[in-house]
C-alpha cells in the first residue's frame, strides 16, 4: 500500500498558516480544526514550514509572552516531506524513528495533503485486519468447498 | 439542487420502521456487500438497501476477478448470500448507473447513495509501442478468461511461444499462472469454456514475469509465488543477480525484519538455484527491469520488449524507488501483458480525483472539490474510495468507516430528501427503464444452473458468459 491509498480517502483540505501569523492564530486554528500540526505556506502558496502544538508548548514554556510572536520564529524550516508513491511501511517506520508526528505529502512543489502517525497507524491496522479475516474466512470454509453443495 | 432536512427535528429523520433510511448501493461487488451487511446491522436504525450493478450477476472481482483455479477465495460469496437473505436487501442486476438509470433518479428514490464502483481500468505503462498488436492490459485477459460478459469476445494470440507480464501483483501472477498451467489443471475450475478451448491450443513456451524493483519489495504474496514453483507442467527460474539483494534493501531488514519479507526472497532465491529442466514450460520472474518501448514488425505485431536494469535509491521517507541505470536488453516476446496498477472510472456528476484515480472524499464521504465540503446524501467505499489495495476482506473495516458516517450524518439529519423513496417506485422506474433487470432470485437460479452444469463435468461452475445466455437459462422476461 502507498500514500497515495491513505491520502484518498483524506479529503483535500489541509490547514495551513502564514509564516507572519500570530502564535496565537496557530493555536485557535489547532483546536478549531482539532489538529495537531499546521502546514506554514509562503504568499505563493509553498511550503515555508511546519508548526505544530509541540512546538509552541516549548516556545510557552520559555517565554509565556510570545503568543503575539510571528510563527516564522518557532517553525520548523527543514521539513521532511513523502510523496504518494511512498510505502506505507517505509513511512511509518521512517516517522516512528524520526519521531515525526505529522508528514506533508507534496508532488512537483505542491502540497497534495498531511498525514499523521495516526493515520499511519490506522491504514496498517485496516490492512492486517482484513488480511486476518480473510484469512479466518477461507480457514472456515475450507470443508465447504473441498465439498461443492447442489443447492 | 440537493435539498438537506433540518437537523434537529427528529421526526424528519427516516430510519424508522415506518420511515425506513432508504440508501442505494451503486456496484454489487464485495465492498458493496459488506456495506450493505453494515447498514442492514444497524441497531439504532431501521434501513432498507437496493444494490445495483451494471453486469446481471453479482460479486464483482469475486467472480469476474478472482482466478479460477483459487476457488477457496470464491467462498467468500456465502457470507454475501447471508446478507442479500435480509428481507430488507434487494439486489438490480443489469443497471447500469450513467445508462439506465441516472444520478438523479437515485436521487429521487433514496436518502443516501454509496458508490462502490472499484478500480475498473488499468494504468498504462506510458511508453512507445504500448497499443501494438499483441499488447494488453492484464485485466482484459482475467475479464476473458473468467467469462465477464463484456470480454467475452476479446482475442489473445495464443499461438505466441514468448510472453512477457509487466508487473509483480497478484493479477500479474495470475496471468502467469493461467498461462503456464496445462489444459487438465485449468479443465477442473470454472474457467470460461471458450477460454479453456483458446487455452488447449495455447504454444506458449515461456512466460517473463517482470519487476521494477527488487524480490523484497514485490507485492505478491508467498502463497502465491510458491504455488508458481508447484506447477504441473512450468518450471520456475530466476537469475541469481537479481533475487541477490541490494545494500539498500538489505539495510531496511535489519532495521524492521519482516518474516514474510525474508521468506519471500529465500523462495525466490531457491527458484534461482540451477536445476535440470524437466517439464514443457518455463516461468522466468526477472527483477529491477523496465519496460521502456514495444518493438513491433512490419505488420504492427509486439515482437520484442526493450527493457532498462534499474537499481534502488531510497526517498526521504525510506521507500526504494527504481532509478534506470541505462544498461538495456531486448526481451522477445510476442505477446505483452501489463499489470502495473488500476484506477477508477469517474462516474458522471461525481467528483473525482485525477491524480489518485477515485472519487474525492474524506473517509468515505463525497467531497465537492469546489467548496472542499462534503456531498450531502453521497459516499464512497472499497476500491473508488482508496484506490487498488488489499484482500478482499480489506473492504471490509473501509466499508464500515464510511457507513459510520453514514449513520452519524443521518442522526444530524443530512440526509437527501426524496420525493418517493418507496420501493414500489423503483420497480415502476426499473420496468420502465430496463426490463432485462436481475434480482437476486434470478441470480441464484442461474447460480444453480451454473453448478449442476458444473457437476456433470467435475467442475464447480459452468459460467454463463453472455446475457441473452442468462435470460433464456431463465426462461422470461425476453422482450
Amino acid at each position: 500500500m502507498n500514500i497515495a491509498s491513505l491520502l484518498s480517502r483524506k479529503g483535500v483540505k489541509v490547514v495551513t498558516i502564514g509564516p507572519h501569523d500570530t502564535i496565537r492564530e496557530a493555536l485557535r486554528r489547532l483546536a478549531e480544526h482539532n489538529i495537531g500540526a499546521l502546514v506554514v505556506v509562503d504568499g505563493q502558496g509553498g511550503l515555508a514550514g511546519i508548526v505544530s502544538e509541540r512546538d509552541i508548548v516549548r516556545a510557552l514554556v520559555r517565554s509565556e509572552a510570545i503568543l503575539g510572536e510571528a510563527i516564522g520564529a518557532i517553525m520548523t524550516r527543514d521539513v521532511i516531506v513523502g510523496t504518494s508513491q511512498d510505502d506505507l511501511v517505509a513511512v511509518g517506520t521512517t516517522m516512528t524513528e524520526h519521531r515525526i508526528r505529522h508528514l506533508p505529502i507534496v508532488e512537483g512543489g505542491r502540497l497534495l495533503g498531511i498525514i499523521s502517525l495516526g493515520d499511519v497507524v490506522k491504514a496498517q491496522r485496516d490492512q492486517y485486519q482484513g488480511e486476518v479475516d480473510t484469512l479466518q474466512f477461507q480457514i472456515l470454509n475450507e470443508e465447504d468447498v473441498k465439498a461443492p453443495r447442489a443447492s | 439542487m440537493v435539498e438537506v432536512s433540518i437537523p434537529g427535528t427528529p421526526e424528519r429523520r427516516p430510519g424508522t420502521p415506518e420511515r425506513p433510511l432508504r440508501v442505494a448501493i451503486v456496484g454489487a461487488g464485495p465492498t458493496g456487500f459488506y456495506a450493505a451487511d453494515h447498514l442492514l446491522r444497524q441497531e439504532g436504525a431501521v434501513v432498507e438497501v437496493d444494490l445495483f450493478d451494471r453486469l446481471p450477476t453479482p460479486f464483482g472481482l469475486v467472480r469476474l476477478g478472482v482466478s479460477p483455479d483459487h476457488q477457496k477465495i470464491k467462498s467468500v460469496t456465502a457470507a454475501f448470500d447471508k446478507v442479500a437473505a435480509n428481507p430488507r436487501f434487494r439486489f438490480f442486476g443489469h443497471v447500469e448507473l450513467g445508462k439506465d438509470v441516472e444520478l438523479e433518479d437515485l436521487r429521487h428514490h433514496y436518502h443516501q447513495i454509496l458508490y462502490c464502483t472499484g478500480a475498473q481500468t488499468d494504468r498504462r505503462m506510458g511508453i512507445p509501442g504500448e497499443d501494438l498488436r499483441g499488447s494488453h492490459p492484464a485485466t482484459e485477459f482475467v475479464a476473458w478468461y473468467n467469462g465477464h460478459p463484456d470480454f467475452r469476445d476479446c482475442q489473445f494470440d495464443l499461438t505466441q511461444e514468448r510472453v512477457a507480464v509487466v508487473g509483480v501483483g497478484n493479477v500479474a501472477v495470475d496471468v502467469a499462472r493461467i498461462l503456464c498451467r496445462t489444459p487438465e489443471e485449468l479443465a477442473t475450475t470454472d474457467i470460461a469454456d471458450y477460454a479453456l478451448e483458446a487455452l488447449r491450443a495455447s504454444r506458449v513456451k515461456e512466460v517473463y514475469l517482470l519487476g521494477r524493483r527488487g524480490p523484497a519489495q514485490a507485492a505478491f504474496t508467498n502463497p502465491e509465488i510458491k504455488e508458481l514453483g508447484e506447477l504441473a507442467d512450468a518450471d520456475i527460474t530466476a537469475r541469481p543477480e537479481e533475487v541477490e539483494l541490494d545494500e539498500l534493501t538489505r539495510a531496511s531488514l535489519e532495521r524492521t525484519p519482516d518474516r514474510a519479507t525474508l521468506k519471500k526472497v529465500e523462495i525466490l532465491r531457491g527458484y534461482a538455484e540451477p536445476k535440470p529442466r524437466t517439464k514443457s514450460k518455463l516461468l522466468t520472474v526477472r527483477f529491477l527491469v523496465s519496460p521502456t518501448e514495444l518493438v513491433g514488425d512490419e505488420t504492427g505485431g509486439v515482437v520484442a520488449m526493450r527493457l532498462v536494469r534499474n537499481r534502488l535509491e531510497a526517498t526521504p521517507m525510506g521507500t526504494l524507488q527504481p532509478k534506470p541505470t541505462g544498461e538495456t536488453e531486448d526481451l522477445p516476446v510476442g505477446l505483452v501483458f501489463r499489470s502495473v496498477g488500476y484506477r477508477g472510472v469517474p462516474l458522471r456528476g461525481v467528483p473525482f480525483h485525477e491524480n489518485f484515480g477515485v472519487i474525492l472524499n474524506e473517509r468515505g464521504r463525497v467531497i465537492d472539490p469546489d467548496t472542499k465540503q462534503p456531498v450531502a446524501g453521497e459516499y464512497a467505499a472499497g476500491w473508488i474510495k482508496r484506490g487498488p489495495s488489499g484482500v478482499i476482506g480489506t473492504n471490509k473495516p473501509d466499508a464500515a468507516e464510511t457507513v459510520a458516517c453514514m449513520m452519524e450524518d443521518r442522526a444530524a439529519g443530512r440526509v437527501l430528501r426524496p420525493e418517493a423513496p418507496e420501493p414500489e417506485a423503483v420497480d415502476a422506474l426499473l420496468r420502465q427503464r430496463q426490463p432485462l433487470c436481475f434480482s437476486y432470485g434470478d441470480w441464484r437460479r442461474l447460480d444453480q444452473l451454473e453448478i449442476a452444469a458444473g457437476q456433470r463435468t467435475g467442475r464447480p461452475r459452468v459460467k454463463f458468459t453472455s446475457v441473452e445466455d442468462m435470460t433464456a437459462a431463465l426462461g422470461h422476461r425476453a422482450e
